[in-house]
Formats: C-alpha cells, sequence, structure tokens
C-alpha cells in the first residue's frame, strides 16, 4: 500500500532527513517508525503526503507515484490519508466541532452524516462537552485529541500518526493507542511515529528503527531498542 | 457542487463574523476607497459642469451698421447656422438691444437719464455667435472680414476679447487634464492601499490554508470562503458609502446652490445613481474578489 524505494531527503542542500530509506507498508498493516526525534520520522510522513519531495529515490502510495501528481490532484490523494500532526494543526478560526467537519465536508460529505458523525467521534475522544470551543480554548492534550478525531472521522485508507501521544497523560495515551488498533482492526492501515518506548514494547507489532536518517532495524514483533 | 457553495458560502460569512477586529479594518479601509473614486467621480462631473459653464460664457458679437435691413441681417444669420462650427446664433434688434440695456440699468437713473438725453436709440443690431470651440471664433471673425459682409459689419468684439476667451478654453483644458491625472494617481493609491490590506488578512490566515490544504480541500474550496468574505466586505463597504455620501450632499447641498446656482451636488449625484453605484460595487467587490485570488495563490502551493 505504502512503498517508499531508495528514498533520500535533503533539507536546504545540507541537512540529511533520510538516507536511502526502502521499506514497504501491506494494507491493514500497523507499523510504528521509532528514532530519536530529528531521526526523520516527521519527514516520513511529510513525503507521503507530498508536502515534501524527496531528493532521490520514489514514493508509492495505492501504486501511485505521490510526487508524479499534479498539483490539482494532491487533494484527491490527501482525502485518502488520514494525519495526526505532531503539532496538531488546528484550524484556529473554526471551533473543535467545525474541525473535525471540516474533513468531512471537504469530501462532499452530506449534512445528516455531519451531524451525526461529528458528535460521535467527538465523544469517542473524550471531548464532547468542549464542540463549541476553539483551539486555543483547549489544553494540550485536548487539542492532541481533536486532531486524532480529524485524522479519523472521514474513515481514511491510512492513518499517519505522529507522535499522537506525545501531550496525552497515561490514562488517555492508552486509551488512543487502544482506538488506533481497533481501527486497524477494522481494516485501515496504520503507521505510528513515536519515541514512547512502553507503547511499542506493549504493541508487539512491526516497528521501524530510523537513526540519523538510516533505517537501521526493521522486525516484525519489534521491540524498542536504540 | 451545491451543497459545497453552501458551505463556502457559510464558512465566508463565519469568518467574516469572528474575526470582527480584521473585518472592521478592512471595511474601513474599503469604505476610504471607495468614497475616494466617488469623489473623483462626482469632482469630474462638478468640473465639467463649470467648464461648460464657463465656456457657455463665451461669445462674439457681430454688430451691424446702423442703415442695415434686418433682412439681410437674418440671412447672414440663416447663412452662419449653416456652418459646422457654429453652435448657436442669437439676432438681437436695435429694439432688443435698447430693451435689455433699460432692463439691465433700471434701477441706476443717472445712466436712464443720459440715455434720454441721447434722445434715439443709440444700439447697433447684432449677431450673438457661439462656437463649439475657441479655436473657431478666429475663422468665425474671419468670416466677417471678407467681402459680401465686410460692408455690413460695423464692429466685431471678438478682437477686444480674444485673449480672455483663449484663456479661459486654456484653463478649462489644463483643468480637465490635471483632474483626470490626479484622478488617476489617487484612484491608484487607493487601490494599491484595499489591496495590501486585503494582502495582510490573506496573510494573517495563511498557516490556516496550508492546513485546509494538508487536510485535503481543494484549491476552490479554500479560495471560495475568502472570495465571500471580499464581496461580504466589499457590498458593506458600499453601502456605508452610499450612506455617508448621501448624508453629505443632502446637508452642503443648500450652501453648494447657494455658491453655484443651477448646480445640485445631491441631484447630480442621485441622477447618476446606479453609475455610482456600480462603480462603487464594481470597485469594492472587484477589489475585494482580485486581491484575495491574487494574495491567495502563494499560499495554496504546499
Amino acid at each position: 500500500m505504502v512503498k517508499f524505494q531508495n528514498t533520500t531527503k535533503i533539507y536546504n542542500f545540507h541537512t540529511l532527513a533520510l538516507d536511502n530509506i526502502t521499506f514497504d507498508v501491506e494494507k491493514k498493516g500497523f507499523v510504528s517508525v521509532v528514532g530519536k526525534s530529528g531521526a526523520g520520522k516527521t519527514t516520513l510522513m511529510k513525503l507521503l503526503l507530498a508536502e515534501e519531495k524527496p531528493t532521490k529515490g520514489r514514493i508509492f502510495f495505492e501504486g501511485q507515484d505521490v510526487h508524479k501528481i499534479k498539483t490539482g490532484h494532491i487533494p484527491e490523494l490527501r482525502k485518502k490519508i488520514g494525519v495526526i500532526f505532531q503539532d496538531y494543526k488546528l484550524l484556529p478560526s473554526k471551533t473543535v466541532y467545525e474541525n473535525v467537519a471540516y474533513v468531512l465536508e471537504v469530501i462532499g460529505a452530506d449534512d445528516a452524516e455531519i451531524s451525526k458523525d461529528v458528535p460521535h467521534v467527538l465523544e469517542v475522544v473524550g471531548l464532547a462537552d468542549k464542540m463549541n470551543n476553539f483551539p486555543k480554548e483547549l489544553s494540550g492534550g485536548e487539542k492532541q485529541r481533536v486532531a486524532i478525531a480529524r485524522a479519523l472521522i472521514h474513515r481514511p485508507d491510512i492513518i499517519l500518526a505522529d507522535e499522537p501521544t506525545g501531550n496525552l497523560d497515561p490514562y488517555h495515551e492508552r486509551e488512543v493507542i487502544n482506538l488506533l488498533l481497533k481501527i486497524n482492526e477494522m481494516g485501515t492501515t496504520v503507521m505510528l511515529a513515536t519515541h514512547n518506548k512502553e507503547i511499542i514494547n506493549s504493541l508487539r507489532r512491526r516497528v521501524i528503527t530510523l537513526e540519523k536518517g538510516k533505517l537501521i532495524r526493521d522486525e516484525e514483533k519489534g521491540r524498542f531498542i536504540l | 457542487m451545491f451543497v459545497s457553495l453552501k458551505r463556502i458560502i457559510r464558512s465566508g460569512w463565519s469568518n467574516f463574523r469572528r474575526q470582527t477586529a480584521l473585518s472592521f479594518a478592512t471595511v474601513s479601509i474599503m469604505v476610504m476607497t471607495i468614497f475616494l473614486i466617488t469623489s473623483l467621480f462626482l469632482f469630474q462631473g462638478t468640473t465639467n459642469f463649470l467648464i461648460s459653464l464657463l465656456e457657455g460664457r463665451v461669445d462674439i458679437s457681430v454688430y451691424f451698421k446702423k442703415d442695415i435691413a434686418e433682412d439681410d441681417i437674418l440671412r447672414v444669420k440663416e447663412e452662419l447656422s449653416q456652418s459646422p462650427e457654429v453652435k448657436n446664433v442669437e439676432y438681437i434688434s436695435r429694439e432688443d438691444a435698447l430693451a435689455r440695456f433699460i432692463e439691465k440699468h433700471k434701477e441706476d437713473l443717472v445712466i436712464l437719464e443720459s440715455l434720454a438725453e441721447v434722445g434715439a436709440n443709440p444700439f447697433l443690431a447684432s449677431l450673438n455667435i457661439k462656437a463649439f470651440q475657441a479655436s473657431q471664433y478666429d475663422a468665425i471673425s474671419d468670416f466677417f472680414s471678407q467681402d459680401p459682409y465686410q460692408e455690413l459689419v460695423e464692429r466685431i468684439d471678438y478682437f477686444q476679447n480674444k485673449q480672455i476667451i483663449e484663456r479661459i478654453f486654456k484653463i478649462s483644458t489644463s483643468v480637465k487634464f490635471a483632474g483626470s491625472l490626479l484622478g488617476l494617481i489617487l484612484g491608484l493609491i487607493a487601490v494599491l492601499v484595499a489591496f495590501n490590506t486585503i494582502r495582510l488578512t490573506i496573510y494573517s490566515s495563511r498557516e490556516e490554508i496550508s492546513i485546509m490544504r494538508l487536510v485535503g480541500a481543494s484549491n476552490w474550496f479554500i479560495r471560495g470562503p475568502f472570495i465571500v468574505q471580499g464581496i461580504i466586505v466589499g457590498a458593506i463597504s458600499t453601502l456605508l458609502t452610499l450612506i455617508i455620501f448621501f448624508l453629505i450632499l443632502f446637508f452642503a447641498n443648500e450652501r453648494v446652490e447657494a455658491f453655484l446656482p443651477n448646480f445640485s451636488p445631491l441631484g447630480y449625484f442621485l441622477n447618476n445613481f446606479f453609475i455610482i453605484l456600480f462603480i462603487q460595487l464594481a470597485a469594492g467587490i472587484g477589489l475585494g474578489i482580485i486581491s484575495s485570488l491574487i494574495a491567495i495563490r502563494k499560499y495554496l502551493k504546499v
């Protein structure tokens, strides 16, 4: 489903973020990407989302070369990918409800569906009572949960979760991981980037380890070893 | 399609409502811009009116010798009226001239007494000629310097007035030119200020625009609400400017009329209401939409 082929990314001609990375993620897979900050986890996701271009190599999503897509058709790619951004990327001028509803509006869902699904998902992430608040009125953890709700509301083919538990207390941390597992069981591919050792060790799923832009380990039922 | 349009409009309206300070700033800048553009339009109208008033007062009078028959003069008038340069010819008989003189000086007893002293009617019959352009007066006076007419004419007052006439026309041409130039410059400044204000408001949304791109919104779905916002700002600004103008002209009308008889600014405004409305809407909404489209382009590249 996702295929990185000899991908290298160099920022500003000298900062090497990814160095000749090659790996596949099969459909319905659950892959964790671990590594210290700066190891290239976020770059990986940016490349898949066509937010950045690779310096070398190719990236495929559902058989399509992501960087051969014309600018006008990039939205079609992004509609199939749900992203939980490390820095949340919520729309500051929209309420929690509208932030989550926006993604459904973008894919052209009808109003009835929106007014049914959004409150439901917000309830799942425990934010039903903050629906009409603006992002600036939320704590870091709450923003992160809005970002999670937004990433999964439109049932994307794959979810990219970039440090989705970074700002959560252990209780919510566990909840979010369980949610991701559940979504994965229902057939959605999940790519989870994290440096949370306990989570990785408890998951017993495939783990890709990055170090200074290099892929140093790729194991089924991997563990967090750095 | 229809659902998207509805969502775009709703989103544009809610952005306008929520960003109170920003909306207020944009509307006030827009009001100033539209106000300036409308003022330029009214200024143009007023100067054109004044110039035509001034130009209408310029004419030449050809005085005929005392013994020339009225029929002969009327024949000359007929001939002159055929000529394309001549706008209007008026015949003033000796009696008319006397009557006008008496009417004009009816309160000045000394003048009337001296007129009575003279006894007979001292005035000459004349043709009062108006041309379309100042340069044509030369040709008209030349017309009377040639043969069959030369003998009929006692004098032409063109030569005394020549300099004044030419100066008036020179001034009116320069006023028109300076007015247009000033209008162009001020208009340009106003447009640039409005354009940059809108650019700044979109600059403040640049992050939001890139997020929208990242969650898969198409470019038109992102641009739409900004365009709607531009239309709302343009429409509200037009409405406000219209009200401001109406009030100003309503209260200034009497003073201007006292100063410039036969010219009513309010009347001019109301007569040209639809042109003005069109200019204002075009300026307000057009600027809003075009500036938004240009400013937003840069942030859609994510």
